[in-house]
This record gives structure tokens, sequence and C-alpha cells, in this order.
């Protein structure tokens, strides 16, 4: 089974990996459009969707009813009807960039995916081995280029619909996507400054960011950059929430004044397109946050993956560590994406000028000082060790 | 296999380039040049400098485009220049451009010269970071000042019409 695999021809694998990235990507997307609507309702004090079912799961006894109340079958029932309804085409718009604007909102969404790694296993030498579709050396600098592309099917899209709400949609996405894209760069540069040795090979791996938290280096025994760069991570999640338009920064779409933003006039699949993207973005942003913050697959601070391997004796099962390592990561991940949802009705949304105000005045000018901080502590103790 | 990619990002490039010349719409030149930036990073990554291709996609395609289609959707300049698209003027321009192109291709095919030697491995970080900081720490930081006075400018000016409406 596993000669096969190596025996295929490399442009052919790359495709079975990233069909298999996508088959889980897509399917997580989805269903957070549900669990959306479930923990809003949890967090308001609602049942939620707890209606639909199929018929045949009603005759199963406690589970057919219990995911009934839970509202999976509702995904499904949610999935036909976006397919199936119609498909509106409003006579003002301009056709060509209309149509073309949700695709071109899957595009980055579904590529940053690929370098971005979501496990790893032990190899027969001990050494940490990433699971990832393409290991490139500019790593981090990958998803964000990759990612700066979603903020085109935005601004067409409201350019295209040729009708007031969506054009000041897009006009607000492409100011506030910009504004925030410079603290969210500028917010991870100590993280890089830190794991970059004098004289080893200069990295933006974010593989390289999850050995620092794993325990490879002495005197660092896994500890999670979160403790070390409290302000990092909390201006990063910040623009990450600016960056992925989610309340309270989802001026784009902010249905209380501009009715839906951008996506106004889109209707049916072409509308379920841009949420899959938006999801997509979601939980990628929350794998990066994770992967440079949280230790990633690391199950908890202070004690890497190594160790519990070591501990429960799995060394000599790649397969299984590498499930491990999976399963962790992805349990971050939907506790990040969790946590998107929990913020959403907890902190009211801002207005246009405060988000302009947070975003230069606030975020640009402290994650400067917290880059200038870093880099002359850490320079500093390398000097002094 | 990399000749016939490197045929087809340099068409797609040159292709799209021409379009940003050609087209009327402001949008569709806008799209085109994005895909022209995107065409010049595939060739970048063809010469195993994904740095480079990252960061020109980060900085052109991720932020450039962005606010000139900003701009472009803020005057809503649609239809373009109502002049005629070709005038006298035109022809001129044309020769000019012509001759300095003809110039240019000759005096590289007389005394272009590649470099003896080509390093084995793409340049990494450090190698540019090293470049940036010592050789050609003065262009980048006058090019830096340079955009720096023309957004102040721009400032400025916008201000004072500012202030003069709000006079009336």
């Amino acid at each position: 089974m596993t000669e096969f695999f190596a025996n295929l021809h490399p442009v052919i694998l790359g495709l079975l990996k990233g069909l298999a990235v996508i088959c889980v990507i897509f399917p997580i997307a989805g269903a957070c459009s549900m669990a959306e609507r479930k923990v809003s309702a949890w967090l308001q004090g609602r049942y939620g969707p707890n209606r639909v079912i199929v018929p045949w799961f009603a005759w199963i006894p406690f589970l057919g009813r219990g995911l009934q109340r839970l509202g999976v079958f509702n995904l499904l029932a949610d999935g036909g009807k976006l397919l199936f309804k119609e498909d509106p085409l409003p006579g003002h718009v301009n056709k060509f960039y209309f149509m073309i604007a949700p695709g071109i909102a899957m595009i980055p969404a579904f590529t940053t995916v690929a370098v971005v790694p979501f496990g790893a296993y032990l190899d027969a030498a001990g050494r940490v081995v990433p699971l990832m579709l393409a290991n490139v050396d500019v790593g981090l600098l990958a998803v964000f280029a990759i990612a700066s592309l979603g903020i085109y099917s935005m601004i067409l899209a409201g350019w295209a619909s040729n009708s007031k709400y969506p054009f000041l949609g897009s006009v607000r996405a492409s100011a506030q996507l910009i504004s925030y894209e410079l603290s969210l760069t500028i917010s991870v540069l100590p993280v890089f400054l830190l794991i970059n040795r004098p004289g080893m090979p200069a990295t933006l791996s974010l593989v390289e960011v999850v050995q620092q938290q794993s325990g490879v280096f002495p005197s660092w025994h896994g500890l999670w950059l979160v403790f070390v760069m409290p302000v990092s991570a909390l201006i990063f999640l910040v623009a990450l929430f600016a960056e992925t338009n989610r309340l309270p920064f989802d001026m784009i779409e902010s249905e209380a004044d501009l009715v839906g933003g951008f996506h106004t006039e889109y209707g049916s699949f072409k509308w379920s397109l841009f949420f899959v993207a938006e999801y997509s973005h979601m939980t990628v942003g929350s794998g990066v946050f994770v992967l440079l913050f949280f230790g990633g697959w690391n199950p908890l601070p202070w004690v890497p993956l190594a160790t519990v391997v070591h501990w429960l004796g799995l060394q000599g099962w790649p397969v299984l560590v590498g499930a491990i390592s999976i399963v962790i990561f992805l349990a971050k991940v939907l506790f990040m994406i969790f946590f998107f949802m929990w913020v959403r009705w907890t902190v009211p949304r801002f207005r246009y000028d405060q988000v302009m105000r947070i975003g230069w005045r606030g975020l640009l000018p402290l994650s400067l000082l917290n880059l200038v901080v870093y880099a002359l502590v850490i320079a500093l103790l390398q000097k002094a060790g | 296999m990399a000749d016939f990619l490197f045929y087809l990002f340099a068409f797609l490039t040159v292709l799209a380039a021409m379009g940003v010349v050609v087209n009327r719409n402001a949008v569709n030149a806008a799209m085109c040049l994005l895909l022209s930036f995107a065409g010049v990073a595939a060739l970048f990554t063809m010469l195993d400098s994904g740095l480079l291709a990252f960061v020109f996609l980060l900085v052109y395609a991720g932020a450039v485009v962005v606010l000139f289609l900003f701009v472009v959707m803020l005057l809503d300049v649609q239809g373009g220049d109502p002049r005629k698209p070709y005038q006298p003027i035109t022809a001129a321009a044309a020769g000019v451009a012509l001759a300095l192109l003809t110039t240019g291709l000759l005096s590289l095919a007389e005394r272009g010269r590649l470099p003896g030697s080509v390093p084995a491995a793409a340049p990494g970080f450090k190698e540019f970071a090293a470049r940036l900081f010592t050789t050609y720490l003065l262009p980048v930081e006058v090019t830096g000042f340079l955009l720096l006075i023309a957004m102040l400018g721009v400032v400025v000016l916008s201000k004072r019409l500012e202030t003069r409406g709000a006079v009336k």
C-alpha cells in the first residue's frame, strides 16, 4: 500500500494529497456554518436548529433524535437548498466579474492550506517530520501573500453588483484589509527574530516555529510562544479577526447599515461560496495562530508531542502518531473557530471610524513598539548567551 | 516541461501587460495588471526564487493593485478617457518609445554580457537582508523618502482644498 503511493508520479501524488486536504477543509467550512447557528443559539439561550431529520434516522433510538436536536441534518438541508434554489442574476450587474468573484474567493482560501503544516510524525531516527502539502522555505510569507489576494473577490463582487450598498462594502473591504495587514505582518516578526538564531540558515517556516515550542532546544522545554510574546499574540488575533471579516470587524457586510454588504446582490450557490471561503480563511487563520503561538500539534505547554509518544510507547507507529498530532491540531483549530463565534456574540460591532482608529492608532504603533522591544531583548540575550 | 511553463507564463505576463495598456475600462486594466503580476511571480518561482515571488505577490498584487482599484472605484472612472484613443501625439510618442526600445535592444545585443559564473543556489533571506542593509541601504532609503514625500504632498494638497471648502 505504502509502496504504491510512493511509486506514483509526483504530480499525481500532489493532486491526491491536495484533494484529500480539500475534502477535509470543505466539510469543515460547511460544518462551521452549522456550528455558527448552533453556537449563536447556545450563547443567546435559544435552541437553534433542531427540527430537520432524514426519515430513516428517526427510527434509530436515541441517536437519531439526538442528532436531530444537535441540528446535524440542517447542514444537508442548507446545502440542498443552496444548490437547488434559483440563482438570480440581476440585470444591472457587470456579468463577467459578478460571475467570477465567488470563484476568485475560493482560490486563495484553498491555496493557503497547501503551505500550512497540520501534523507531524516521528521517523525511525526520532526526528519530527511535518505533515504538509508543500514544505516551502518561505512558509508564513506564502500564507500572507496568497491570503492577501482574497480581497479581490470582495472588491470585484461589490463593484460588479453596481449598486450602492455592495459598493460601499467593497470600498470598506479594501481599506480595512490593507490597514490590518500591516499590524498582522509586523506582529509575527518577533517570533521569527527568536527562531532565527545566528549561525543557522534563515527561515520563515512554520514548522521551525513549532519545533521551537516542541522542546527541541535546551532551556526552552516546550514553552508555548504565547507565554513569551503575549502582545504579539494579541495583535495577531485582533488583526486576524479584521482580516477574516468577522465581528466585531465585519464592516464589509455589516447588515445593520449595508443590508448585506458586498454580497447583497448574490443568492443561492454563489452566495454560499463566499461563506465557504470565509470559513476556510478562518480555519487557515486559526491554524496559523495555533502554530505560531499555541504550540501547533503539541498537546500541552511544557508537554511536547515527542514526550507523549515516549510515554505511550508509540515510537514505531508513525501513522498513529501522525493521526494523534492531526487530532490535537484540529482540536485547537476548532476551539479557535468556536472562539471566533464566541467573540461574535460578546463584542458589539465597531463603527467604521473606530475600526480605522484601532488599526492605525492602536494596533500599528503597538506592534511597532513590540517589535523594537523584542528585537532589543533578543539581541541582548543572544549577546549574553 | 520547464520550457513550456516558461513560455506559458511569459506569454501570460506580456499579454496581460498589453491588456493593461489597451483596456479603456480602468477596472479591467487593473485586473490585467494583477494577472501580469501573477505571471511575473510565476517566473520568479521558476528561477528558484520563492522569496522574491511571494514578496512580489504580497506587495504588488496584495496591496498596490488593491489601492489602484480603491482609487478607481472612488473616482468612479468607468467609461475611461472620452478623448479619441489615437491622436497625432500618439504617433510621436509611439515613435519615441520605439526608438528607445530599439536603442535598448541594440545596446543589449552589442554590450550585454551574462555574468561568468551563476551562483548554484538561489540566495536566501540572509543574502537579501545583508545586501539591503549594506550595499543597497542608500537607494532603498532614498526611494522610501521619495514615496514619503509624495504621500505628504498629497496629504497637504487635499487638506488645503478641504479647508478652502469649509471657509466657503
